[in-house]
């Protein structure tokens, strides 16, 4: 089995997308689309990269990439955060909150693709 | 120069339009020429009885003689040049006297410039915090980037399976679909939002909007009281939701109780007779000083009434309830001006604030602000508080006043302690 991302996002479509994308990039890919929860599956689940949306249902982004970085075992995990929010006082939040990498929708697949190889690569994945 | 200085130049010219000689209206006003030749060039002052007879002579109002039509010009001029920006202020009845059309156009574009302001607030208001547009932006950027990002697998992938293809073009299909009605929604609210009359987007703002337009004052509850209010929620053409019915009925059940305990007459003559003290009021009236500020901002628009204003927000700054005065722009979403002292009292509740305020557009006005809590008093939970700040307009009586704004994105103050982030009035 190859390196796991878990891809935490609502989006039906947007998670297919980006699931074939990783997938063909051999990747193992697991998802969670619920705010309420998404710490434990990081737990559960022990990825490698994670993808986070930042509008999910029951909790926002923001909190989850907060309580994870809490976490001194968490501190370098990549985390990689995906939002329609682009403006700059989200992104200086999310960096604030120790993001690794910040994207705003529409993305590119290539930009995406390049970012979470480069994450994993940097903490030796 | 005073005012009426300029009164001998209108007798000058009316005296010449009729073609009457400066010695004829001597003779016929018993004067010597000379004496109105000083008057004719402001040299003298001019009132009492011989205006009167001049005016007499010429077929003039004595007034438009000594005053002038340019009153609402120098007013205006003088709001347009505002308290220190550097115009010679000492110098506009001149200015008016010499060049009415100029200071005619300079009035009218000092007013449309204000309009433009509190459009220009309305619509920042309304991108910055309107939580309908927000969500919907968020649903166009997700189809966006579904589409995008589907899209361009598609075209990246010539070897795809025949399954994925098929999904994927259907998952297009329903982003492209999603996108077409999220549009039309988009559409939509913002011709609600052109439609000033109606249509507006949440419950509070179709509320806002039937108080506004009926002026503050329910004269059917101060006639009839409670019974009336289920007919008022039925045919008011503002609301349009069950949501907003179910805010206004509660407000307009407040609004019948302060009847109730402060009727009109009694309350308006009280009112009248304390100078709209609201102190005095709620001593005489045994109630508590929120019941005033709503019933003082309920009283119907007088003569003898100065211009009121009433804000109410919860402990989170949320605006509940908002009557802005004229000259005092009240935010409809979002942050207000920190220096309001709304905000002290709500740091400080049960204690009354009393303080004297000027608003970005040089309008002055008495302040009185308390917080006071919310429902029965209970051990469960944290406390609740509503805090209100009553504006009484006092041109004349508030001296050396706390300069406060509307809030920080468009208020052109430089320089302000409290300002959260730039405005966009600023050219610099």
């Amino acid at each position: 089995m190859g390196r796991t991302v878990l891809l935490i996002e609502d989006e039906p479509n947007i998670i297919e997308a980006i699931s074939f994308l990783l997938e063909r990039d051999g990747w193992t890919v697991r998802l969670h689309s619920d705010g309420v929860d998404a710490v434990s599956a990081v737990y559960r689940i022990k990825p490698d990269v994670v993808v986070l949306d930042v509008m999910l249902p029951g909790r926002s982004g923001f909190e989850i990439l907060k309580e994870l970085r809490q976490d001194m075992a968490l501190q370098d995990l990549p985390i990689l955060m995906l939002t329609a929010r682009g403006q700059t006082k989200d992104r200086e939040l999310a960096e604030s909150y120790g993001v690794s990498a910040f994207m705003t929708k529409p993305f590119s697949n290539t930009e995406m693709l390049d970012t979470v190889r480069a994450l994993a690569e940097r903490a030796g994945a | 120069m005073p005012r009426s200085a300029l009164a001998g130049t209108r007798i000058r010219e009316s005296r010449m339009a009729l073609g009457l000689k400066q010695a004829d209206l001597a003779a016929q006003t018993g004067i010597s020429a000379s004496y109105l030749n000083l008057i004719e060039h402001n040299k003298r002052r001019i009132g009492g009885k011989l205006l009167v007879s001049i005016a007499g002579v010429l077929g003039r109002d004595p007034n438009m003689l000594a005053q002038g039509g340019e009153s609402a010009l120098i007013e205006g001029l003088q709001n347009a040049a505002g308290p220190s920006d550097g115009a010679e202020i000492d110098q506009i009845e001149e200015f008016v006297g010499r060049f009415p059309g100029w200071a005619e156009k300079i009035t009218a574009q000092a007013q449309r410039i204000a309009a433009l302001e509190a459009t220009v607030g309305g619509l920042n208001d309304r991108l910055t915090h309107d939580p309908v547009l927000s969500e919907k932006m968020h649903d166009v950027l997700g189809s966006v980037s579904a589409i995008r990002s589907t899209a361009s697998i598609l075209v990246t992938t010539p070897d795809i399976g025949a399954d994925w293809r098929a999904r994927f073009h259907a998952n297009i299909d329903a982003e492209s679909r999603r996108l077409a009605e999220t549009s039309a929604g988009m559409a939509s609210h913002f011709d609600r939002l052109a439609r000033r009359d109606s249509g507006f987007a949440t419950p509070l703002e179709q509320v806002s909007a039937f108080f506004e337009r009926r002026r503050y004052h329910i004269a059917e509850i101060e006639a009839d009281g409670p019974v009336v209010i289920p007919d008022i929620l039925a045919n008011s053409p503002e609301f349009e939701s069950d949501a907003a019915r179910s805010v206004a009925g509660t407000a307009l059940k407040i609004y019948a109780r302060d009847v109730e305990r402060l009727p009109l007459v009694t309350f308006g003559a009280a009112a009248r007779a304390t100078r709209f003290d609201p102190a005095a009021l709620a001593r005489e009236f045994k109630v508590d000083l929120m019941v005033v500020f709503r019933r003082l901002a309920s009283l119907p628009i007088a003569a003898d009434m100065p211009e009121v204003g009433l804000v109410i927000c919860d402990s989170a700054g949320a605006m509940l309830f908002r009557k802005p005065p004229p000259g005092f722009g009240l935010p409809r979403f979002g942050a207000a001006c920190p220096l309001w002292p709304l905000f002290s009292a709500l740091s400080t509740p049960g204690q009354p604030i009393r303080r004297d305020v000027e608003s970005t557009e040089n309008r002055k006005f008495r302040t009185y602000a308390v917080t006071s809590p919310v429902g029965m008093p209970s051990f469960e939970g944290p406390p609740l508080y509503h805090a209100a700040m009553l504006l009484i307009s006092d041109e004349d009586g508030v001296q050396n006043p706390r300069p406060v704004g509307s809030s920080c994105r468009v208020c052109p103050r430089p320089d302000c302690v409290a300002r959260r982030e730039p405005s966009i009035l600023q050219v610099d």
